[in-house]
């Protein structure tokens, strides 16, 4: 229960009408998107219309020694804005202006509570582009994205979030406002906090606006679509499509599981008996894009495509990419909970970790399909279960924690784009090893001493 | 089980929801009002927490289930296909059951019920309306606002009632020469009491088309007030009402101008009477037969293009979400007004994007209601047109109401009324050759 006192502090701080404190309200900030999770209600939701509130929160949770919680659109999968210890859920949805976007610089400063596909149409009517497209594109927050620094379909080619941010304003834990970074291209002043701040999860602190980098968007494209009856062969097409110095925008591949629950839920025409897809997307000058898609079509086959599919025209483009967007929702139709993981490995041993992942799916007896970005190496195992089930649950544990040991013993990593949260916290050691763990403890000491931002992610407090 | 009765029935609906979050991005609530409740995933979360016994249903419990226009813009965007117009209701039936009809709304169900009580106070309400509304000027409809704020705002524009209710004014029997059909309308409270043009232009354009209308005397609110706000008793007795008065008069097809009148009794009235031996028969053989207008023009009977005349109008038309992504109706309309000679149609940006109106979501968050119609007032303006093309007579308040606040020169419009005036058009154009 919230005192009195506090609700009072933050009502004069931030106005009525900005302040949630009803049970039912509450509830509704107890989650995320994340599946089979605790959830948690909050004591309090407050939505700041400035820097200077969200500073005047900070330095209100400070007195009263509250963590602080700060979430976007709440479509995280790692568990990463679940209040796990109550206290003050902050909601930057408010703070939603584009406030520049410079043409000469090709940046853009926008609030972090901007929506990614909002940025994206405000620049695109300069020709400009803001690459990193999470599959919440149309309702993650700029805030969110950069904290988690999300990835999408387009980082082989043109990297992730982190890639892209410039400039940082942030609260720090003690309530004082900050920048860091800016709009020149090279900035060596300092220890980067611009880069320490990206991916931090709200751990560290509070992004309040954001400096991006913009590029010009690319003329042409054209989508590849290339089936396989052996997983090998589709892994070695992915690294000999690079080996010929092609980088392909996106390279997606999705396995016979994940072919056959999409096909029944589509029919984009995939064949059900083929053990592997890749679905590959070039685009740049069209002159590029023309010799690009000529030569990965060649690439494919040499690699024993058994058939491969150039898309003619935007029509046929979109059928092709329907089966791919298609792949989660199809998936979650199968059983009522979809554990989603990124277990991300170097792209050299796809086929390796995708024949583990099957392995590990017979062994626990679990339906585990397996698609995502094969170009970057970051694969989406999705388990198909139902958390009320907790016999099943526990071997669903048991199955995720050896991904994660597949992964890094390939020389591969936890997470690729979803970020740790609460979610895969407890196998920091096995990547990191205990000083690894002890390194980031005491970044997160140094920056936020009580434990009051977003607390219980990342870092564990002994 | 149907969702009016118990919330098994949406239990599987509910596990379908994954909780993604795309619901937000479509939500016209949501977007106005950036709060986790005012999206779907919200409120599923909400009645996941009460179906576990986690919260209780409390009157704060049942004002959160209220924060949706049913626009159904949610259900479209889900990829794992959760029908949340589905689960609104149900929730909204359960709220009903626990803690009982809001008062006001109960007075309101109670007067649908009684037509000739509700009748006698509109006809008085058209000869005092002087009292509590204010007029303002307008060329195109007789239109006013309230003198005082009784809770709904001072910024909404009403049509003022006519003296007669459509009902009353037309017989209930309109007969054609060789009539080729025999259809029954259903006109609804709105074109029965305030936009009585509306219903003439109905029976105008089927006469036109060598069609007999029936307007059963018997008939009255539709339910869905009622149904969509919990009140499921209300909606059933409703329901059956106007079921027995259409079997009574008899017809090959029903037509109705409003897209809830319309979903009444496309739907809703089966789902209402699953379980009624009686009466479950007759809703499926009328609801085998209803049609939009706009439907029936283009599908049923290929209405006559020979005689229209021209309309010079530059016109945008707003979809219905209960016509558009309730029916799947959205061609149809367009199809009609660009068969009109003279009239340029001109899309507005999203014309399916929630109006606000809602029934009595407008009534119970005015200024919410008007957020939303301001948004859909700003797309109006970009078009530079002179008029606004709709399907529902709801729809047609709403966009009035937005128009006239925002100082357009717009006129407001159902499809049919357009329709009627290319064929009045063509008749004069007849007589000068």
């Amino acid at each position: 229960m919230l005192a009195r006192e506090v609700l009072q502090e933050l009502i004069q701080a931030l106005g009525k009408e900005n302040v949630l404190s009803e049970q039912e309200d509450l509830m509704t900030y107890a989650y995320d998107a994340t599946a089979a999770m605790k959830h948690r209600k909050p004591d309090v939701v407050v939505s700041p219309l400035s820097t200077e509130q969200v500073a005047e929160v900070v330095k209100i949770a400070n007195r009263h020694n509250l963590p602080i919680y700060t979430r976007g659109a709440g479509t995280n999968l790692s568990g990463g804005t679940i209040p796990t210890e109550g206290g003050i859920v902050l909601s930057m949805l408010n703070l939603n202006n584009i406030l520049e976007v410079d043409q000469d610089n090709l940046t853009a400063t926008v609030q972090p509570g901007v929506i990614i596909q909002a940025l994206n149409d405000e620049v695109i009517k300069h020709g400009l582009l803001y690459p990193p497209d999470p599959g919440t594109i149309a309702t993650a927050t700029m805030g969110g994205s950069v904290s988690e620094c999300s990835g999408g379909l387009r980082g082989l080619k043109y990297g992730v979030t982190k890639h892209y941010i410039m400039g940082l304003q942030i609260v720090l834990a003690n309530g004082e406002i900050i920048r860091w970074g800016g709009k020149t291209v090279k900035n060596v002043t300092g220890y980067d906090l611009v880069a320490l701040y990206t991916g931090a999860e709200g751990t560290l602190g509070i992004i309040t606006e954001i400096i991006v980098k913009l590029i010009p968007a690319p003329e042409a494209r054209k989508s590849i679509l290339a089936v396989f009856d052996n997983v090998d062969k589709a892994g070695n097409a992915i690294a000999a499509i690079i080996r010929n110095k092609v980088i392909p925008a996106t390279l997606e591949i999705m396995d016979n599981v994940t072919i056959q629950t999409v096909e029944n839920f589509v029919h984009a025409g995939l064949p059900m008996d083929a053990e592997a897809v890749l679905l590959c997307e070039v685009d740049g000058y069209k002159e590029v894009v023309e010799r690009e898609a000529v030569l990965v079509e060649r690439i494919l086959k040499e690699e024993g495509a058994v058939e491969v599919k150039i898309a003619k025209d935007d029509q046929e483009r979109d059928l092709l990419w329907l089966a791919r967007r298609s792949a989660l929702p199809a998936l979650a139709q199968k059983r009522p909970t979809t554990v989603l993981e990124d277990a991300t490995v170097p792209r050299s041993k796809i086929p390796d970790m995708l024949k583990a992942i099957r392995r590990i799916a017979t062994k626990h007896n679990l339906q585990i399909a397996t698609f995502g970005h094969a170009g970057d190496g970051n694969l989406h195992p999705t388990i198909l279960t139902d958390d009320r089930d907790s016999e099943e649950m526990k071997r669903v544990h048991l199955a995720v924690e050896e991904i994660f040991e597949t992964a890094i013993a390939l020389g591969g990593t936890l997470s690729g784009e979803h970020g740790i949260g609460i979610a895969k916290m407890k196998f920091l050691d096995w990547e990191f090893g205990e000083a690894g763990v002890a390194a980031l403890r005491s970044i997160k000491e140094a920056l936020d001493p009580n434990y009051l931002m977003n607390p219980g992610k990342i870092v564990r407090r002994d | 089980m149907s969702i009016y009765d118990s919330l098994d029935s949406i239990n599987e609906e509910l596990r379908k929801c994954m909780k993604c979050g795309n619901c937000q991005a479509v939500c016209p609530i949501y977007k106005e009002t950036r709060q986790e409740v005012g999206a779907a995933r919200g409120k599923i979360s909400l009645l996941e927490f009460f179906l576990s016994g986690e919260i209780e249903m409390t009157k704060g419990l049942a004002d959160r289930f209220s924060l949706c226009t049913t626009c159904m813009a949610c259900n479209n965007n889900c990829p794992c296909g959760v029908r949340f117009d589905k689960i609104i209701l149900g929730a909204r039936a359960e709220a009903v059951r626990k803690k009982g009809l809001h008062p006001v709304k109960k007075i309101a169900f109670t007067a649908l019920k009684m037509q000739r009580l509700f009748d006698l106070g509109m006809k008085t309400g058209s000869i005092f309306q002087g009292v509590a509304l204010k007029n303002i000027p307008n060329r195109y409809s007789k239109l006013a606002r309230m003198r005082v704020d009784i809770g709904i705002g001072k910024n909404k524009v009403f049509p003022m009632l006519p003296n007669k209710t459509l009902r009353s004014e037309l017989p209930e029997v309109n007969t054609v020469k060789n009539p080729k059909m025999r259809v029954a309308f259903f006109t609804g409270c709105m074109i029965n009491y305030f936009y009585t043009d509306m219903g003439r232009a109905m029976v105008e354009v089927l006469a036109e088309n060598d069609i007999e209308v029936v307007i059963p005397k018997d008939q009255g609110c539709c339910g869905i007030p009622a149904s969509v706000n919990g009140d499921v008793d209300s909606a059933r007795i409703l329901a059956k009402r106007n079921l027995r008065a259409f079997d009574k008069m008899g017809a090959d097809a029903l037509v109705v101008a409003c897209s809830s009148c319309g979903s009444a009794w496309k739907h809703v009235f089966g789902d209402l009477l699953e379980n009624d031996p009686e009466f479950k028969g007759l809703a499926d053989i009328w609801a085998e037969k209803s049609y939009d207008i706009s439907e029936f023009l283009i599908h049923k009977i290929p209405f006559k293009k020979e005689g229209l005349g021209k309309v010079s109008r530059k016109v945008t038309y707003h979809d219905p979400c209960h016509l558009n992504r309730g029916a799947g109706v959205n061609k149809e309309p367009r199809e009609i007004l660009r068969s009109i000679p003279g009239l340029e149609l001109i899309e507005m940006k999203e014309p399916g994007r929630c109006c606000g109106m809602a029934g009595s979501f407008s009534l119970v968050h005015p200024d919410l209601s008007l957020q939303i119609s301001d948004r859909k007032t700003a797309d109006i303006a970009q078009t530079n047109t002179d008029t606004v093309a709709t399907g529902c007579p709801a729809c047609r308040m709403q966009l009035q109401s937005g128009v006239e606040n925002a100082n357009l020169d717009e006129e407001v419009l159902h499809t049919i009324q357009i329709l009627a005036e290319s064929y009045r058009a063509g008749k004069k154009e007849g007589k000068s050759i």
